[in-house]
């Protein structure tokens, strides 16, 4: 489904300042597979999500997505095949439009001069209800006034409005309150179980990290240091996750927001 | 003063509100929505005006209205790939392009500065002698304007509820969702600034004609007199459905003008106009801003004089 192969990525390059984000990193994740992510401050975790999306181009490797090569493809082309949500609640929706021109635009069916009809009201409607937070009888009202928590459950819903062929979330409920955060992390899960999405996810709480999803991988200094799936990751606990960190990397894991419960 | 001096003057203010709110109606579009600020209106004004006379000139009153809308979304497409595909600040592509059309608008005059309308055909005059012996006979200027305003807030209206309006208003909305979606906001963009040109330019080319005169300095300042009309509009109209800030929007850019108005006949100077709108521009954007830190200064100034307790 989704291949990086020997993909790098130098900031500032030739200056004092020069960073290998990623580092002749390699990756393959097959179809439904929901993968989460680990790893240190600076790891390269968000830059493999950027270069994945096409924020920046990668300085050399191949991407390439259901077959297909994406490696030079622009940001708003892959949109269309990757969803992607951010660890800011805000950056996902528009605040001064409503709900459902949020959705409008998410739905992206429809040409360029078509307005919303009944029938995508509807539809926004029946979705809405699934998140459970009463946003359905909200849809004329500017996404401003909503908690963050339900932005962040609006902007999830956007992103999957059209299953993607691949889902991105950085750290989508790190800005949360922990009751918040679980909740959207279950909406999440549902959707990703529901439409069969591949999904990668970025977290900081070691616990999710094996609770959810097939498969974890681990990142240090732009590679990937440890993946495991299948009978190795059932018995895994969070100690043997922060063992096999410092085995592989040769510190201790550190990282500002980790939760290791 | 008698009251039909008061009217006529009224009038006047009517027919300019009118003619200049298709630009603020085009700001409304580029500024509000796209979140844009459009520096080259001075000269896309301007633009629409010579073009538009150029071409009535030649005989074509009728043609003369689309061929100032096309120069105008020429211009709006050029400013708009200068900062979308060129890497150019958006400030600075709108100067760069106000600039460069003063000698295109000179060129377009053919090496003058000043054109002559008194005895052309225009859209105005046309109406004019249909309307002879009817009771409007005097109201042409009026009819056009409103007409011209009508069309253009009902465009907006409508095109703003499309696909392709929504992608442009979250454009300006939040440019970071915008990045990561599959909306391009180099067409979004492209497309806003066209539209709204084309707005400024029809506006110009409408002033030119009801007056029977362009000169070179038609469109100076144009942009700040349509953010102070623009910003008056926001407050009486400024949240609510798209087309009633539309409305407000023109009703902002007459209140300024019957602003402007009253205060000749108080006898303020004529070239204080751009003056006043400048004050009127800095007072509505910076309001908030001063509102927001007023808490803090007078604190400071408390605790200067030693009145708050510790």
């Amino acid at each position: 489904m989704l291949t990086l192969s020997h993909i790098s990525k130098t900031f500032n390059p030739g200056t004092v300042n020069a960073k290998t984000a990623l580092n002749d990193l390699s990756f393959h994740a097959d179809k439904g597979d929901f993968v989460t992510i680990i790893g240190a401050n600076g790891a390269g975790k968000s830059t493999l999500f950027n270069a994945i999306s096409g924020s920046f181009m990668t300085d050399s490797g191949r991407i390439s997505l259901d077959g297909k090569d994406i490696t030079l493809m622009p940001e708003f082309k892959r949109a269309r095949q990757i969803g992607r949500l951010f660890q800011d609640p805000m950056r996902g929706s528009a605040p001064g439009m409503s709900i459902e021109e949020n959705l409008s635009l998410a739905a992206g069916h429809g040409g360029w001069m078509s307005s919303i009809s009944k029938k995508d009201k509807a539809n926004f409607r029946e979705k809405l209800a699934l998140l459970g937070m009463g946003l359905e009888d909200r849809m004329k009202q500017p996404v401003g006034l909503l908690s963050g928590g339900q932005r962040q459950a609006l902007t999830l819903m956007m992103a999957t409005f059209n299953p993607p062929k691949v889902l991105l979330l950085d750290e989508h409920t790190a800005a949360l309150d922990p009751g918040t955060a679980e909740k959207v992390l279950a909406i999440t899960k549902q959707i990703v179980e529901e439409n069969g999405l591949t999904c990668l996810m970025i977290t900081h709480n070691m616990q999710s990290a094996l609770d959810l999803g097939n498969r974890t991988i681990m990142m240090n200094s732009g590679n990937i240091v440890y993946d495991v799936s299948g009978d190795d990751r059932k018995n895994l606990t969070v100690n043997d996750l922060l063992l096999k960190f410092k085995e592989s990397v040769g510190k201790e894991l550190d990282n500002d927001r980790m939760l290791l419960s | 003063m008698d009251i039909n001096s008061i009217l006529a003057l009224g009038e006047n203010a009517l027919q300019l509100g009118l003619i200049s709110s298709l630009t603020v109606l085009a700001l409304f579009l580029s500024y509000s929505m796209l979140n844009v600020c459009d520096l080259s209106t001075d000269g896309c004004f301007t633009l629409g005006a010579t073009v538009g006379a150029v071409v009535a000139i030649a005989g074509h009153p009728l043609l003369s209205i689309p061929a100032a809308m096309a120069a105008g979304v020429i211009s709006g497409f050029i400013t708009a790939f200068l900062q979308t595909k060129m890497g150019i600040n958006s400030l600075l592509a709108g100067i760069i392009v106000n600039t460069g059309l003063y000698s295109v608008n000179i060129a377009v005059m053919g090496n003058s500065s000043l054109l002559n309308m008194n005895r052309t055909k225009t859209v105005f005059t046309m109406l004019k002698s249909v309307l002879e012996n009817t009771p409007f006979s005097q109201e042409y200027v009026l009819i056009i304007a409103l007409i011209a305003v009508i069309f253009v807030v009902i465009f907006l209206s409508l095109f703003l509820r499309t696909k392709l309006g929504l992608a442009i208003r979250a454009t300006g909305d939040n440019p970071d969702m915008v990045r990561s979606s599959s909306i391009n906001p180099v067409f979004t963009t492209i497309v806003g600034l066209c539209i709204s040109n084309s707005f400024t330019a029809l506006s110009g080319c409408l002033l030119a004609q009801s007056q029977k005169s362009v000169n070179i300095d038609i469109g100076t300042g144009m942009v700040t007199i349509a953010l102070a009309s623009l910003l008056i509009g926001g407050i009486f109209l400024g949240k609510g459905k798209i087309p009633l800030r539309a409305v407000g929007v023109v009703l902002g850019s007459i209140i300024f003008r019957v602003i402007y108005t009253v205060a000749l006949r108080f006898d303020m100077p004529a070239y204080m106009l751009k003056l006043v709108s400048s004050v009127i521009v800095i007072i509505a954007i910076s309001a908030p801003y001063i509102k927001s830190k007023l808490p803090t200064f007078k604190r400071k100034l408390l605790l200067k004089a030693g009145k708050e307790a510790a």
